[in-house]
């Protein structure tokens, strides 16, 4: 839907040139040759044992350490053309606070860094470098590893989170304009940050009990611990943002409604909260689960803890999760560490044209779970209760490239099979959700209920009305929803500047 | 957070509990509902709008004690918080004049049909109430409900109101005499609601019955309340909850109600023990 590769703004290059024509950059460069740069070999990120963490809940990679980091950030040649920067959805001044790690000074990089990414913890965990930042970074294409941005984002958030003290920008004098914002995901999140320190007056409003959609409802505490999100949540509160958590915009009140009660400018971000099924017989089995709701029932409700938490999740001895994304890796490890014997992974593609970030897949493996490509179900069956105990399969093969480049499976007829499974988690993809649109008649929707946009400014058919990620895209990623964000917020304070 | 401005036992395990949630007020509708959490670690679940007072800014909803979550919400008392009251949930019921109605509710949905029959009353159809108790010491609201229906029934089976059947019976009896009857409402546990509209098959009335399946976010978000209606797969938290009975699956919904029942007991005894060793 969208092209993201835009050209990088003329301020935007101004800066980085700026950066780069700094004295202590210049002499950094000429204190260590880029040949010597490129003989320092990748830093691991350091993980926990598969066979421990498979069975537990913690975060499976520990962070690099002070070295290591120092280490990592040597290899960065500071390029006077970064690509990295481009690869970027929010536009990160990757070089500057790279290098700033490099030097030792980690306080003045997580500045850095949160001038232009309010969730920088975050990002550095689940963001899918490999194919942004580091995708086309110039040490890549010369020795094929990138520097690991990701992970050196990660070692300088969590270094200021772990040390207490969590830096607070001085914010402008308040401009008194007030800002609704509908969902409170990563999309949100960034739009308050970005909002608040421009000094309007930011309030989120979470139909659920706890903020942070998706981050707290769909990734896993051992991708992503909460009192990570958590601390990024009440970092944002310090800058003033107001959370108005179970309060279901739509429902509890319209945007319209909120209009009147004196918001000057809206942002939508309400996500792709609809799950899509199979459609085939036998889905509404017991058993079978939309990934929404095993991993909410996992996550937001700590399912993961019953029964001194109240809310059950079924766990199944033999996990099937059909689909390759990032969701379904997230909801096959889940399975696995829920004490699962055998959690399989049933992709319709092969293995090259799965989504999920590279990482998730290897991660996967690790662990132990198994991969069957090429297989679609065709229907689930169940036994006398009305629980899944198994599904018949078909066999794929590749076919021409759909609208998404990738290559169409197609069935290959005759070749059904039995596959034993009493959990079935369905992690195909969402929709947007409907709640929105339905109750704000002004708003132009897509064919797929996306809402639509100008791709430019972020502007919906609505004057004031803005809208980013998987409202508008139907199923994306965390960056690109704050790739969407940052553009949005920008406008959104031209706007109220205006007003 | 919410605060409870009230939580009274009504009958054996029925209980009423006031909630102040002055947005919900504002904006909720007969045949909605809300989603409640008793306290950080309980379950979300789903309780239909029984009143509300547009003053206080309070919502009422009556409950049935089955599990671990509403044992706890049987705990409450007046000024305690909860951390989750949100709504309202559900399309509203069509309210209409449709000439003569009848409401059918039972246990939990002899509250959730008043706020219903009293729209109905309001738009000036005739409204015939027939409730079912399983002895008449159970029966709540009975003022409540008098007021607002021009015929009053109950189904009691210690016989101490019009008649000791199940609800089916009595049903089909009034459908006989009553013949304008244009629909139904009808609430209550799932079985009382099936028995309802397999009642009404024959006759031919609109049998609107507002589902109770297994929810979690109650936004569409999740998918766990999914039922056939018609063929379809529906989302009753965002479809619903209302759906004419005669085309629900009843058998898969009394299925998928069962989805966690060895759970629930294990929460229900992990529960007592810590509390009440």
């Amino acid at each position: 839907m969208a092209e993201n590769k835009k050209e990088m703004p003329p301020e935007m290059r101004e800066k980085l040139k700026a950066g780069f024509n700094q004295e202590w950059r210049k002499e950094l460069r000429k204190s260590f040759p880029m040949k010597e740069r490129m003989k320092i070999e990748r830093q691991k990120m350091p993980e926990r044992d598969p066979d421990e963490r498979n069975k537990d809940f913690f975060e499976v990679n520990r962070g690099l350490d002070a070295k290591a980091a120092v280490t990592e950030a040597k290899r960065c040649w500071d390029c006077a053309n970064p690509q990295c920067v481009k690869g970027c959805p929010v536009g990160i001044d990757i070089p500057a606070f790279v290098k700033m790690i490099e030097i030792g000074d980690f306080d003045q990089s997580v500045r850095k860094l949160k001038e232009t990414n309010a969730l920088p913890a975050i990002c550095g965990r689940v963001c899918p470098q490999e194919s942004q930042c580091e995708e086309v970074c110039n040490l890549k294409k010369a020795t094929g590893t990138p520097v690991a941005i990701g992970n050196l984002e990660r070692f300088a958030a969590d270094y200021e989170r772990e040390k207490g003290e969590m830096f607070i920008p001085s914010l402008p004098p308040s401009t008194g304009k007030k800002v609704a914002i509908i969902g409170s995901g990563p999309a949100g999140l960034t739009v308050a940050g970005d909002l608040a320190l421009k000094g309007h007056k930011c309030t989120i409003f979470e139909a659920l009990h706890l903020p942070g959609g998706v981050l707290w409802y769909g990734i896993p505490e051992f991708r992503l611990p909460k009192r990570i999100l958590e601390a990024e949540v009440d970092y944002l509160k310090k800058l003033g943002v107001e959370l108005r958590t179970n309060f279901v915009v739509g429902l509890t009140a319209t945007l319209n409604e909120l209009k009147k009660e004196g918001f000057d400018a809206f942002f939508v971000g309400t996500g792709a909260g609809l799950p899509n099924f199979m459609r085939i017989p036998g889905e509404n089995l017991i058993g079978v689960y939309s990934a929404n709701e095993y991993l909410t029932r996992v996550n937001l409700m700590r399912g993961f803890e019953f029964p001194e938490y109240d809310t059950p999740v079924y766990l199944g001895k033999n996990a099937v999760v059909l689909g390759g994304g990032n969701v379904a890796m997230d909801s096959v490890r889940t399975s696995k560490r829920l004490g699962a014997e055998k959690s399989t992974i049933v992709y319709r593609r092969s293995r090259v044209e799965m989504p999920a970030r590279i990482e998730e897949v290897h991660h996967a493996e690790e662990e132990g779970i198994e991969f069957h490509f090429l297989t679609t179900p065709t229907r689930f069956m169940g036994d006398d209760k009305g629980h899944v105990k198994a599904m018949e399969c078909i066999q794929m093969e590749l076919g021409e490239p759909d609208s998404s480049g990738r290559r169409r499976p197609v069935p290959v007829e005759g070749s059904e099979f039995i596959m034993e499974a009493d959990l079935v988690v369905v992690a195909i993809g969402n929709s947007p959700n409907p709640l929105i649109p339905q109750t704000t008649p002004q708003l132009k929707v897509g064919r797929w209920g996306n809402i639509e946009v100008n791709w430019d400014t972020m502007e919906t058919s609505m004057k004031g009305v803005y809208a980013g990620g998987d409202i508008i895209r139907g199923g994306a990623t965390v960056i690109l929803a704050m790739g969407d964000a940052r553009i949005a917020a920008n406008e959104m304070d031209k706007y109220l500047q205006k007003r | 957070m919410a605060k409870i401005l009230k939580r009274e036992r009504l009958v054996p395990n029925i209980h009423v509990i006031e909630v102040e949630a002055p947005e919900i007020v504002r904006k909720c509708k007969p045949g909605q509902f809300v989603i409640i959490m008793p306290d950080k670690k309980g379950e979300r679940i789903p309780l239909t709008i029984a009143d509300w007072d547009k003053k206080k800014g309070s919502i009422t909803s009556v409950f049935l004690v089955v599990g671990t979550s509403t044992h706890k919400l049987a705990q409450l008392k007046e000024g305690d918080d909860v951390p989750v009251f949100v709504g309202p949930l559900g399309r509203p019921s069509e309210i209409d004049n449709f000439g003569t109605v009848l409401v059918a509710g039972g246990c939990f949905g002899i509250a959730a049909v008043y706020p219903i029959a009293r729209a109905l009353k309001e738009k000036g159809n005739k409204v015939i109430t027939l409730l079912d108790v399983k002895a008449s010491y159970l029966l709540y609201w009975e003022e409540k409900l008098r007021e607002v229906s021009d015929q009053f029934h109950v189904s009691s089976r210690d016989s101490f109101y019009d008649c000791k059947e199940y609800i089916p019976k009595t049903l089909d009896a009034i459908l006989k005499k009553e013949k304008k009857i244009a629909r139904i409402h009808s609430i209550g546990c799932t079985y009382l609601m099936y028995t309802c509209a397999e009642a009404t098959r024959s006759h031919e009335i609109k049998t609107l019955v507002s589902l109770n399946p297994i929810m979690v976010d109650g936004t569409g978000m999740c998918g766990a309340c999914r039922v056939t209606v018609g063929g379809k797969t529906k989302f009753a938290c965002v479809d619903g909850p209302d759906f004419d009975g005669h085309l629900v699956d009843w058998d898969e919904l009394f299925m998928r109600r069962k989805s966690y029942f060895d759970d629930e007991i294990q929460s229900m005894c992990y529960w007592e023990k810590k509390n009440f060793p």
